[in-house]
């Protein structure tokens, strides 16, 4: 091997302050077209597969480290790695065997993404990512709404579900602690292979290379964790493809704050203009209504005044038809009048020598009397 | 003394309420079960599978079935439909109740239920759509607890602060319409986050707008169906206006519902191609896929189509229990039963009878405030003092 994993760490290290000083503020940005290439100088883990001998001692220490109760199959046991194991709510990390003959081991633990799932879904920030690279937990924050189990692409985030009323998220802090004692973490120290080697990420990444280069037949050509879902700080190089070493290749590249983004991005839009959309809608009904109202009121009065008029000029008519009937009438009725009369007088001139003489006289009188 | 008033009150040991009063009590239990023992003990929840029933259904369905709320105050107060003034009311009422409902399940659901303000008053993550959510649900419930207040003081005879809240009805609707447009989507758009676990057939980019434009047509089904039930169980608690114009209400939301269910389907089977999903079609969750959308979406909204040109009632109500159980799928289905489809049946999610009767539960705590509520205030009737015309 060109550089030892010991030397490795001791240029590392003493960069460390540096790091510490350039660190950028930890503010998320959505949707910017700006790619989030990780915090300068944040350190990493590359877990080397194929130099993993399965002895569990990366998990005894970590054990230790964070003070987690004794497990009831000892460390030493190593019947467990044949049964696939995740991450518990007291075990940060396990290692599991994938191929027998000649054996394939792989250490999992959480990730420490770049631009982490579990910090984007957390509501009340209980997640951050520190410049030094570790994502770290606050339990004071924490609801336990546990979305950032559901968030987070490599199942990590266990949760401790026999506790009643103060259940806490756990997962590995990449000893974050330590890391600010200038100390390796626990898992890394007590490796006694070269499986796990810790530094910046951007000189990880450049070993990885050199390392996949040097032995093309010992690798496949691909680091995992450069690019799944936006990044990660631990960083994997192993002999057989990363699916038959139980990690997932169909992760994709976007980071899980870019997933969310879009959605994220609307709310803004939504409380802007929904209010002037609605009143707009509110306000053509409105109208609507004042002008069917209006209309209505306008074809009644009209009705109205066409109704008056056309009985007026019914009335006028009638009133006109009903002097000329009544005219006609008396007209026929005194044409009547004078031709019976006539009739009569004539009758009476006929009789005259019986009848006396006043019968005449009476006849003229009524005439008269009618006119 | 107790045989006095058992004959003086037939009523109280009916079946009904002796049926509530078991699940009342076995709630309690479970309750104190979940209090002290801790989640693990009442829930098959673990660490692949951290959402439950809880949230597949009393969250994401209770949200979603809550719609009648803003749908019904919208289409009265806002587009000026006021032949559905009579079923704002029973809405309202269900929708506050639903919203309620919600939060209590959520008591039980999170770690440190007395934490559920921090998001809003301690520590905002605003990166997070869970954020937008629980915000939403916080002012939405404040909004629906303000609009139902008017019932409560026409039950009090308080004149003065009626009138005053009644003044706010169309700022509150609005209101209340932007904040159901952001939660209800943003419910969807919690599960954009994890491309990896919720299967290709239901994940989707579109996520926030399915739930959203399902939501309005699970709001008005629930309406419709509540209103069945409320004619058969309070029907002498309605007045004639309430009972004139119900099958007005049912035959208006299950035309509108079954053109917003002709658009959804529209929308997602852009979804499909856009991912270019059809290849999945044919395989087992294709055709789970294919039972939820003909099913439970198509089927009952040719069948609202059908009751409402020929104003047959029969066909809307049975077209409205379709569409809520279809929701209830939509809704399982992404939280639960396609959510972690990946992985093998041993680590697979499925609910625990506890979980299952702490859920039945909290509904009938639902039911019976509904039914405290509604034989009380003026919800199914007009109080005579403040008629509207």
């Amino acid at each position: 091997m060109a550089i030892s994993r010991r030397k490795f760490i001791g240029c590392i290290v003493g960069a460390a302050a540096l790091g510490n000083a350039t660190g950028a503020p930890g503010k998320a940005h959505g949707a910017s077209n700006k790619h989030f290439k990780g915090y300068p100088d944040s350190f990493g883990v590359l877990h080397d597969i194929t130099q993993c001998i399965g002895c569990r001692k990366c998990e005894s220490a970590c054990n230790t480290v964070n003070g987690l109760p004794e497990p009831q199959v000892p460390f030493d046991d190593l019947s467990v790695l044949d049964t696939r194991r995740r991450t518990d709510a007291d075990v940060f990390t396990v290692v599991n065997r994938f191929q027998q003959e000649p054996s394939v081991f792989a250490k999992k633990q959480c990730n420490h993404c770049l631009e982490p799932a579990c910090a984007s879904a957390c509501f009340v920030k209980a997640f951050t990512k520190t410049k030094q690279g570790a994502v770290i937990y606050d339990e004071s924050l924490c609801v336990g709404c546990r979305y950032c189990m559901v968030a987070c692409p490599f199942d990590v985030p266990a949760y401790e579900y026999h506790k009643a009323l103060t259940p806490r998220v756990t997962k590995c802090t990449m000893c974050y602690p330590r890391l600010l004692e200038d100390k390796l973490p626990g898992c890394v120290e007590a490796c006694p292979k070269n499986a796990l080697v810790f530094g910046k990420r951007d000189e990880l990444l450049k070993y990885a290379r050199k390392r996949i280069y040097a032995y093309p037949d010992q690798y496949t050509d691909h680091i995992y964790g450069e690019h799944e879902m936006g990044g990660t700080s631990w960083l994997y190089i192993s002999g057989p493809s990363f699916s038959k070493v139980g990690m997932r290749e169909d992760l994709g590249t976007t980071s899980a704050p870019e997933l969310t983004a879009g959605p994220l991005s609307a709310v803004p839009m939504v409380v802007g203009l929904w209010p002037v959309l609605l009143t707009g809608m509110y306000a053509i009904s409105k109208r609507k209504d004042r002008i069917a109202r209006e209309e209505k009121a306008a074809a009644v009065a009209e009705t109205i005044a066409l109704g008056q008029e056309e009985t007026q000029k019914k009335l006028d008519a009638l009133k006109e038809k009903m002097t000329k009937e009544k005219t006609a009438a008396i007209n026929f009725e005194v044409k009547k009048a004078l031709e019976e009369a006539e009739k009569a007088a004539q009758q009476a001139a006929a009789q005259e020598p019986k009848l006396e003489p006043g019968a005449g006289g009476d006849a003229e009188e009524s005439i008269e009397e009618d006119k | 003394m107790a045989v006095e008033k058992m004959q003086s009150n037939p009523q109280r040991f009916s079946p009904t309420n002796v049926i509530i009063g078991i699940i009342l009590v076995v709630g309690a239990v479970l309750t104190i079960l979940r209090f002290t023992k801790g989640l693990g003990a009442v829930t098959n929840l673990d660490n692949n599978n951290p959402w439950g029933i809880w949230i597949g259904f009393d969250l994401l369905c209770g949200v979603a079935l809550a719609a009648g709320g803003y749908v019904t105050s919208a289409a009265c107060y806002v587009f000026g439909l006021k032949r559905y003034h009579s079923a704002v009311r029973p809405a309202i009422l269900t929708a506050f109740l639903g919203y309620a409902l919600v939060v209590l399940a959520l008591h039980y659901d999170v770690g440190r239920p007395w934490r559920l303000p921090y998001p809003i008053f301690v520590s905002q993550g605003t990166s997070s759509l869970l954020f937008e959510v629980g915000l939403c649900v916080f002012l939405y419930l404040t909004v629906l607890f303000i609009e139902f207040t008017p019932a409560a003081f026409e039950w009090l005879g308080w004149k003065k602060i009626r009138q005053v809240v009644v003044k706010l009805t169309l700022l509150l609707t609005i209101f209340g319409v932007v904040l159901s447009t952001l939660h209800q989507s943003s419910l969807g758009a919690l599960f954009m986050i994890a491309p990896s676990k919720l299967h290709p057939l239901w994940y989707s980019g579109y996520l926030p707008v399915y739930f959203f434009i399902s939501s309005m047509f699970a709001g008005m089904s629930m309406v419709i169906f509540e209103s069945t039930l409320a004619h058969r169980y309070l029907g002498h608690k309605m007045d004639h206006t309430h009972h004139e114009e119900a099958p007005g209400v049912a035959f208006g939301f299950a035309k509108a519902a079954s053109f917003i269910m002709m658009g959804y389907l529209a929308i997602k089977i852009v979804g499909l191609a856009i991912d270019n999903n059809w290849g999945y079609l044919a395989t087992g969750w294709g055709l789970w896929f294919l039972v939820e959308l003909a099913g439970f979406v198509a089927f009952p909204a040719i069948l609202f189509a059908m009751g409402s040109r020929e104003k047959n009632l029969m066909f809307v109500r049975i077209a409205a229990v379709l569409t809520v159980l279809g929701i209830v799928l939509n809704r399982l289905n992404i939280s639960v039963i396609a959510f972690n489809y990946h992985l093998p049946t041993a680590d697979r999610y499925f609910p625990s009878f506890m979980e299952i009767g702490t859920s039945v539960f909290i509904v009938t705590i639902g039911i019976v405030v509904y039914r405290f509520v509604a034989t009380r205030m003026p919800v199914l009737y007009e109080h005579p003092d403040y008629k509207t015309h």
